[in-house]
């Protein structure tokens, strides 16, 4: 019987059912994507690292350790890795780069990927260097070209096209280049302050217990600042981040379910409607509520089903595209196979989706009277809202929303912030659609021409399809415009904090000898030095008389540890800086007989201490015994140094120590000379440059944005399929309504333009509701999230608001053609 | 002598379907004069409907020619149809075809609006008054009762003072009581505007209201005779 009665109509269920498709496919596209780049980190695991076992450490490596090092044997190779400057003399460009001076044949496992690709195996040979392909082409670099490194120019010989264990976006953050690192001693880059990771990998033969030994040494490895890197640390690592990208992913392709699911429920309450008659009849006849209640469900189920299938095969169609748009992002080579997991969890979802949504308008089909029959009149107005069994299904749906938002989240926290989310959008997308629909219904003038009365009463007619329109464009466009803006709101506060009179370009690691001779070059360009810094490089050796390793034994990993281990860059003064303030203590502008330091809030929080607690700092070998005497927070989002530790005056003049000097330039032609200049004379100074920093934060946010619109790609689809749905499941009213006005003498053009005045405000709406929406999620993401001001750039959104408008007018209107084609007779003909 | 409003000529109409096609009406001829007021009845499947969808302009008739108002609808387009339809007639149906989206008033303002007329406000009200239904202008369809809707539609077929009204069982979906009331407003107004009245229907006692009964079957006019015979039989 299901299948009799849906035979003329399974064209349009199945209509209804396709806008599960895009939310099937995005969440088998992601997860079969997943399933592949675990199976390919399993099996290229040793890639990650390159090695069996990397340690680690921040200064040169002692005898101590070269001692452990050649008790752990194998084969090994070094790595010594800094930031510096590089020239390109034919260009005469320079920028700031990744050194990554290299000894022996790392990587062990995987190969460096260049072009030519044996200049992977050659570069260790002469003064030669490969230069991230990235960097080459932003400066019109050639292979054959020169690159210089402090004092040392190297010739390129290859460009750097891949680095096994390392996801190319790493190379928009700091682009790399390779050198020999025997080397590096020559170049003179590595000075005081210089900060410098210093790396030696091991190659182990045969079943060598890797993390039992390094287990076993980790107190020696404390002892000596060390670091140590296995395969299964790296492996758990990236388990852990794929884990956490995949299900944000996934969560992102899980609106696109909830909204299909949002216009399955709208299309087939609509169906139900117009089905009325059809199961009145049914009833008469002999079906009981069951049976006609099972008749519909069956439908919905196969359908559903269709619609699930349909949309694993475009996410396994998608899953081809993934590779390209998180590329960058990924470590490892990936090979292309179907996940069945991941199609029968699709595939899962999306029946359970389309059944849940489809169950509450099937519900009240039970209720249908067979009186129907002969009184045509039956109240059925408001079935689903009197139906005990919809509440229910109403509350299933929201109970397996929330299952779901839980199981696809990293932490119960995220689950239940991210169904929060989903309730705060929909409810509001909701809320403002009937309010503006509200509003035009309220007041509307009466006194405006019939079209626009006609066009926009329309959007309030019984069983209208607005809302599920507004949330279905709304939602789309709140995507959008949502991205943009915050994506514009991160970069304005970035290009903000250089502005007016603000520093713009940061001279760093310039030694004491060295110090005149910047300020000179600087001055030579009439720029002020805004700020001159000493800073010093020192350790916490113990807290309220407590070793650090002591304590870092007895706390866990994640709280305090690394504040207790790093290396800190601290610097003396008699005032604050006007990006400091004391909130808690008093300052101490000169040592006394007690030295009190100030210590940042966060910092302060990080190691347990307040003011009073005693802290005896390692500078360079030499311990200094403080005090804590203040505390105080610091906008660290400034281009200035900032520093955790700040010391009076009268105690570290005379530790070893470099300077950073803050200025302002005018132009970028003025910064580039100057990092010229600076280059030439000063070779192992650095220069970070604000429009450097805006271009890299830039080119990241692209990428990441890309990413998150491809996946709400799969959203903006479904709500293009679910406008489609939703007007042509309204077509059935709409057209009688034209043909009753072509009866009543309308001519086409009257006809037109009440679509079109319905369309245009539909579309408005829509686009309004998601403008507003998406306005108040940047403004609250940009003040609260990432404590800024929010900006506003009205280009895009209005060029979003024409696009979706106009969309929703060429949608509604392609669908009404042949409305208009209908002979009025058929008033008549349905009065039989 | 009262002028014929309209004319219809040899009316034929077959429906094409594949290999088999249904003539509906064959050569039928009959002439309406102005103010006049006239039942077309038949057993069901008589061509009651489509005669009176060809002689309203909405239908195409396969051979034959309908006059109305002086107008030949043959060869009219379908705009000059509708601007005819707006201009000239009214219609009353079985299923009051309100627009559920306005409400009673701004129903029975929609022909008017139509022509592009201002000001209709207060002539649609004063119809509605005269039905009965000054106390729901402001009601939409689904708030109103059957009887009630019939009656908004009845105000709504006058308000464009059509020279011809075709009601098509204008009282099919109510009950006798309420019926009778939507025939005595309906006789009432058609009186009172002049209006012609062409009215299809199954219901003898309403088509003796009329002053002319035609009878159809199997598409031919098989009785045409002034409401004083007797011998009409509508089934």
């Amino acid at each position: 019987m299901a299948w009799r009665d849906g035979r003329h109509s399974w064209k349009r269920l199945l209509l209804y059912m396709s806008a599960i498709i895009m939310g099937v496919a995005a969440l088998v596209a992601i997860r079969s994507f997943g399933t592949n780049l675990r199976l390919a980190v399993e099996d290229q695991a040793k890639i990650l690292l390159g090695a069996d076992l990397a340690i680690r450490g921040d200064t040169p490596f002692g005898e101590k350790a070269e001692d452990l090092f050649h008790e752990l044997g194998g084969e090994q190779a070094r790595q010594t890795s800094f930031a510096s400057m590089a020239l390109f003399p034919r260009q005469q460009a320079t920028r700031l780069v990744q050194v990554r001076a290299v000894s022996g044949r790392f990587p062990f496992y995987g190969q460096l990927k260049t072009d030519p690709p044996e200049a992977a195996a050659e570069y260790q040979e002469g003064r030669t260097a490969l230069v991230d392909q990235t960097l080459m082409l932003q400066f019109g670099v050639a292979v054959g070209d020169d690159v210089k490194l402090g004092a040392v120019t190297f010739k390129i010989i290859g460009k750097l096209l891949e680095i096994p264990g390392e996801s190319a976006i790493a190379s928009d953050l700091a682009p790399r280049i390779f050198i020999p690192e025997r080397f590096v001693p020559e170049t003179g880059l590595v000075q005081v302050g210089s900060r410098v990771h210093y790396t030696v990998y091991f190659k182990f033969k045969g079943q060598f217990a890797v993390d039992a030994t390094v287990k076993s040494m980790q107190d020696r490895l404390h002892a000596l600042s060390l670091r140590a890197d296995t395969v299964e640390e790296r492996k758990a690592d990236f388990r852990r981040e794929l884990q956490n990208l995949n299900r944000f992913l996934g969560l992102v392709g899980f609106i696109a379910v909830v909204l299909g699911g949002i216009g399955i429920a709208s299309s087939v309450h609509l169906y139900v409607r117009q089905r009325i008659g059809t199961i009145a009849v049914l009833r008469c006849v002999g079906a009981t509520p069951r049976q006609s209640f099972a008749i519909y469900l069956l439908q919905a189920g196969v359908m559903g089903l269709m619609g699930a299938l349909a949309g694993a095969l475009v996410g396994l169609l998608a899953q081809r595209a993934l590779p390209y748009v998180l590329g960058r992002f990924v470590p490892v080579e990936m090979a292309q196979s179907v996940s069945p997991s991941a199609v029968v969890e699709g595939l899962l979802v999306g029946l359970v989706a389309a059944l849940l949504f489809a169950l509450i308008p099937l519900a009240p089909v039970r209720k249908i009277s067979p009186l129907r029959t002969l009184r045509a009149d039956v109240e059925d107005g408001s079935l689903i809202r009197r139906d005990p069994l919809a509440l229910v299904l109403m509350s299933v749906v929201v109970l397996w929303l929330l299952g779901f938002s839980l199981w696809y989240s990293s932490t119960w926290q995220i689950g239940l912030g991210f169904f929060a989310g989903l309730v705060v959008v929909f409810g509001l997308l909701s809320l403002v659609a009937k309010s503006i629909m509200w509003a035009v219904r309220r007041f509307f003038p009466a006194s405006w021409r019939y079209e626009w009365r006609q066009g926009l009463a329309n959007l309030y007619r019984p069983h209208n399809q607005t809302l599920v329109l507004v949330l279905a464009v709304g939602l789309g466009t709140f995507f959008i415009v949502t991205l943009y803006l915050t994506q514009a709101t991160l970069l304005e506060e970035v290009a903000n904090v250089g502005s007016e009179n603000r520093p713009n370009l940061v001279l760093f690691d310039i030694q004491n000898d060295q110090l005149p001779g910047v300020t000179a070059l600087v001055k030579r360009e009439n720029l002020d030095i805004l700020q001159e810094v000493p800073v010093v490089t020192m350790r916490i050796q113990s807290v309220n008389g407590v070793p650090a390793e002591e304590l870092q034994k007895r706390r866990s990993e994640h709280r305090g540890n690394w504040a207790l281990r790093r290396e800190y860059r601290s610097t003396y003064r008699e005032r604050l800086s006007d990006a400091e303030k004391i909130v808690e203590g008093e300052l101490q502008s000169r040592a006394g007989k007690t030295i009190r330091v100030s210590l940042e809030e966060r910092i302060a929080r990080e190691l347990g201490v307040k003011v009073g607690d005693r802290l005896t700092f390692d500078v360079q070998g030499i311990p200094i015994a403080t005090t804590v005497g203040s505390i105080r927070s610091v906008e660290w989002r400034t281009f200035q140094p900032n520093f955790f530790v700040l010391f009076p005056a009268g105690v570290l003049e005379d530790a070893p120590q470099f300077h950073v000097i803050v200025t302002r330039t005018d132009s970028r032609q003025q910064s580039a000379r100057l990092q010229r200049d600076l280059i030439r004379q000063f070779p192992n100074v650095s220069a970070i440059d604000l429009s450097l920093v805006l271009d890299t934060i830039d080119s990241v946010l692209d990428r990441l944005s890309f990413v998150i619109r491809f996946m709400a790609l799969f959203s903006i689809l479904t709500g293009i399929l679910v406008m489609i749905t939703a007007v042509i499941s309204g077509r059935y009213q709409r057209t009688r309504e034209c043909i009753l006005l072509r009866t009543l003498g309308a001519s086409r053009r009257q006809i037109r333009r009440i679509l079109l005045i319905e369309y245009f405000f539909m579309g408005l709406f829509s686009v309004v509701t998601g403008l507003v929406l998406s306005l108040a999620a940047s403004w609250v993401l940009a003040e609260l999230a990432f404590d800024t001001t929010f900006a506003m750039r009205p280009l895009i959104p209005l060029l979003v608001c024409i696009v979706v408008i106009l969309l929703t007018i060429v949608v509604g209107l392609s669908n009404s053609r042949g409305i208009l084609d209908h002979p009025p007779l058929e008033v008549l003909r349905s009065e039989q | 002598m009262k002028e014929k409003l309209l004319q219809v000529d040899r009316l034929t109409k077959t429906y094409d379907g594949g290999e088999r096609s249904l003539t509906v009406l064959r050569d039928v001829c009959f002439e309406i004069e102005e103010a006049s007021c006239c039942a077309i009845v038949g057993p069901s499947g008589s061509g009651k409907t489509t005669l009176l969808g060809l002689c309203a302009g909405l239908d195409r008739p396969t051979s034959g020619k309908v006059m109305l108002g002086g107008h030949d609808l043959g060869p009219l387009s379908e705009e000059r149809l509708a601007a005819l339809r707006s201009q000239s007639i009214g219609f009353v149906f079985q299923t009051f075809q309100l627009i559920p989206t306005l409400t009673a008033l701004e129903n029975v303002m929609v022909p008017c609006e139509l022509r592009g007329e201002s000001d209709v406000r207060s002539r649609a009200a004063s119809l509605l008054e005269q039905v009965g239904l000054e106390d729901r202008l402001e009601h939409y369809p689904t708030q109103l009762s059957g009887g009630e809707q019939q009656r908004v539609a009845l105000a709504r077929a006058f308000v464009n003072r059509p020279q011809i009204l075709f009601a098509d069982e204008p009282t099919g979906n109510l009950d006798a009581e309420t019926a009778q009331t939507v025939e005595q407003l309906l006789f009432a107004l058609n009186v009172e505007h002049g209006t012609t009245l062409v009215l299809v229907t199954h219901n003898l006692e309403l088509a003796h209201r009329t002053e002319r009964i035609i009878s159809l079957r199997g598409g031919r006019i098989v009785a045409d005779h002034p409401v004083s015979m007797k011998e009409v039989s509508p089934s």
